[in-house]
């Protein structure tokens, strides 16, 4: 409704001071109610979204006197201590939680990358031997499966209870992500690579000289994908190492955190290995809260400006 | 060479093999030709090392996708762990029948189709309105980052999503705290069972509603500008131009979104009820995944949990096709093209 017409020249002014210079000449003035409401709503969903991460991150800053105060959390910084976190990485389950995240996240991602990138390129030429049937097998995978319990035994067949292969590997192959790949690298620098095979150049070299470097932000987004998959991912540790409190990843130790903190009427059992019987403090749960954002923030503003690009060749495309 | 082969009369073995050598000699440079077509043998030594690629992922594939295919039929066996798939003794349809008995496996599924149902009906409207909303703001600057803002939650895993829903509307949250300093009462939507369907599809909303105006922003880019200009001139005001132009224009993504929605009716939440059924008893948020994990893995009884898992599976796959089949009687394309 509102895109620019690039090519419309912008006599806004002189028709109008108060007109926003990108509004086409043909489209009516804005209502005040209009904009209010618009204004409003997305006002809205804005703090809908930072209000409670502020809250969080304030919290885990603050001094047991000013969480008192506030009688919870605390949304006005009253009192500002690193205790928490002192406290947490001093002793306590969670530094070494951190490093089994950090490690299972960049073992996985490489490895999921590596494999991913492979398959996507040598799927990706038209016309190559097999690649329809190869195709087919992956895409069935996305609409039948085993299911869960299938899965389980599989893995655990193979030796994967306790070890953390198996919170790596049954998940290690995404085939969206594949195809999101695929779609790139067959639209991308054809005629390069024609060239390039032309001059007798193998096919592990196109795809590391003239492919990877042309696609850097699809490899960059599915990568974040991924990782973003394997730091989020506690559902596996439930299944595959449930009791062994020393191997589990943060989201899983802060599951246990939370869960004792939350309100449980008529539970059965507490949840899965509850490890924490007291409710850990309120500034120690948010700065572990925290610290499962701190990665995710730190890369979120560089991949932001190409999730566009790694969303649509996949969906529409793929 | 054997489109040429199938035209002229008939030859001696020697001379096609000869042929076939000939084509093999001549290299790369004829195979992009126009109408030539290769044996299979030399397609499958040109692409041999784009084959050899994708041999880890389909390596991973069957072992983590497809030996779970044949690991269903402990549905139809009672699955004993220590002896194995191949030795158990065979149930037949056993486990379907005790799991056709089992009210709890009624509620289960009553409770999949009902949250499924709420949520659709609560979430799929957002992105798409966020989407014609954030469209219409016309600064660049401020649309991005209402983008950057919105997207972020999808990046936030089910446990920290529902943590800060707890921290802000549970027993102990924020808004309680609120509404106990001005003796409004309390609200604890966080453990009450009857309010379960909307908790869920607010923190589903919360959580990839943002991220779900990706694909709907980047249809209304692609809607002609000059239908809107056109409209204009003619006189239809914002309201007509958005319900003749914007809708129109977006009812393919719609549909399509729609059709993987339905699809996944069945899948709907597992990580984000685990979390909370605790907190609301498995009565209420308990649904065919869930099922699974508690009366399959957590007690042990693999055959009864992997038969519910089947009967997903197939119910799903109904779904799928049922969609498409509606898409089409849309005239959209779908999932996939009829």
């Amino acid at each position: 409704m509102s895109q620019t017409l690039s090519d419309t020249p912008t006599p806004a002014l002189t028709l109008r001071p108060d007109r926003h210079p990108n509004r086409p000449v043909w489209e009516e003035p804005p209502t005040a109610v209009g904009q209010g409401l618009k204004g409003g709503v997305l006002l809205l969903v804005l703090a809908a979204v930072l209000v409670p991460l502020w809250i969080v991150v304030v919290t885990s800053f603050s001094t047991p006197g000013a969480i008192n105060r506030a009688g919870g959390l605390v949304i006005w910084p009253d009192g500002l201590t690193v205790a928490a976190y002192h406290q947490m990485l001093v002793d306590g389950p969670v530094t070494r939680a951190i490093l089994v995240s950090l490690g299972i996240t960049v073992v996985g991602t490489l490895l999921s990358m590596v494999v991913s990138v492979l398959c996507a390129y040598g799927l990706s030429r038209s016309r190559s031997f097999g690649h329809r049937a190869i195709l087919l097998v992956l895409v069935i995978t996305m609409f039948v499966g085993g299911g869960l319990i299938p899965t389980y035994l599989v893995v655990t067949a193979l030796g994967g209870y306790g070890q953390y292969w198996a919170l790596i590997l049954p998940s290690s192959v995404s085939v969206f992500n594949i195809l999101v790949l695929r779609s790139f690298y067959s639209g991308t620098a054809s005629d390069l690579i024609d060239a390039a095979r032309m001059d007798g150049c193998t096919e592990w070299r196109i795809l590391w000289s003239i492919v990877l470097p042309t696609s850097r932000a699809v490899t960059a987004v599915v990568a974040l994908f991924y990782a973003v998959g394997y730091w989020n991912s506690f559902f596996n540790v439930m299944l595959y190492m449930p009791t062994d409190s020393t191997k589990w990843p943060l989201q899983y130790v802060l599951l246990q955190y939370v869960s004792n903190g939350m309100t449980m009427p008529g539970a059965t059992n507490g949840g899965f290995g509850s490890l924490h019987t007291q409710t850990a403090p309120l500034s120690l749960q948010m700065a572990v809260v925290v610290l499962t954002l701190v990665p995710i923030l730190m890369v979120y503003p560089f991949m932001q400006k190409h999730f566009k690009t790694g969303m649509l060749t996949g969906a529409i495309k793929g | 060479m054997t489109v040429t082969s199938t035209i002229k009369p008939k030859k001696t073995q020697g001379s096609r093999r000869a042929e076939r050598a000939a084509g093999a000699r001549s290299g790369r440079a004829d195979k992009s030709l126009p109408g030539t077509r290769m044996t299979w043998r030399i397609r499958l030594r040109r692409d041999k090392s784009l084959i050899i690629m994708t041999l880890p992922v389909v390596a991973l594939l069957l072992v983590f996708n497809y030996a779970p295919l044949f690991g269903l039929i402990t549905a139809f066996e009672y699955y004993d762990p220590l002896v194995g798939v191949m030795h158990s003794d065979w149930a037949g349809l056993d486990q379907f029948q005790q799991l056709f008995n089992d009210p709890v496996f009624w509620e289960a599924l009553r409770n999949t189709v009902w949250l499924s149902f709420v949520q659709l009906v609560l979430f799929f409207p957002v992105p798409v309105a966020l989407a014609l909303m954030l469209n219409s703001v016309m600064s660049p600057r401020i649309r991005n980052f209402i983008q950057s803002v919105v997207y972020l939650p999808h990046f936030f895993s089910w446990v920290l999503a529902i943590t800060v829903f707890q921290q802000m509307l549970g027993g102990a949250g924020v808004l309680n705290h609120l509404l106990a300093q001005h003796n409004l009462g309390s609200w604890d939507i966080m453990t009450n069972p009857h309010t379960f369907a909307l908790l869920i599809s607010g923190q589903a909303v919360w959580k990839e509603a943002g991220w779900g105006i990706i694909v709907f922003l980047a249809a209304l880019a692609a809607v002609d500008q000059n239908l809107y200009e056109a409209a204009a001139v003619d006189g239809a005001g914002r309201w007509r131009r958005m319900w003749h132009i914007t809708l129109p224009g977006m009812r393919g993504v719609i549909v399509l979104m729609l059709v993987l929605r339905l699809g996944n009716a069945l899948s709907v939440g597992f990580e984000q009820f685990l979390i909370q059924r605790n907190a609301v008893g498995h009565d209420t948020a308990d649904v065919l995944d869930t099922f699974s994990f508690y009366y399959g893995i957590a007690t042990n009884n693999y055959s009864y949990g992997a038969a519910a898992g089947l009967f997903k599976s197939v119910i799903s796959l109904l779904l799928i096709w049922g969609a498409n089949r509606l898409a089409h009687a849309f005239g959209e394309d779908g999932l996939y093209r009829k």
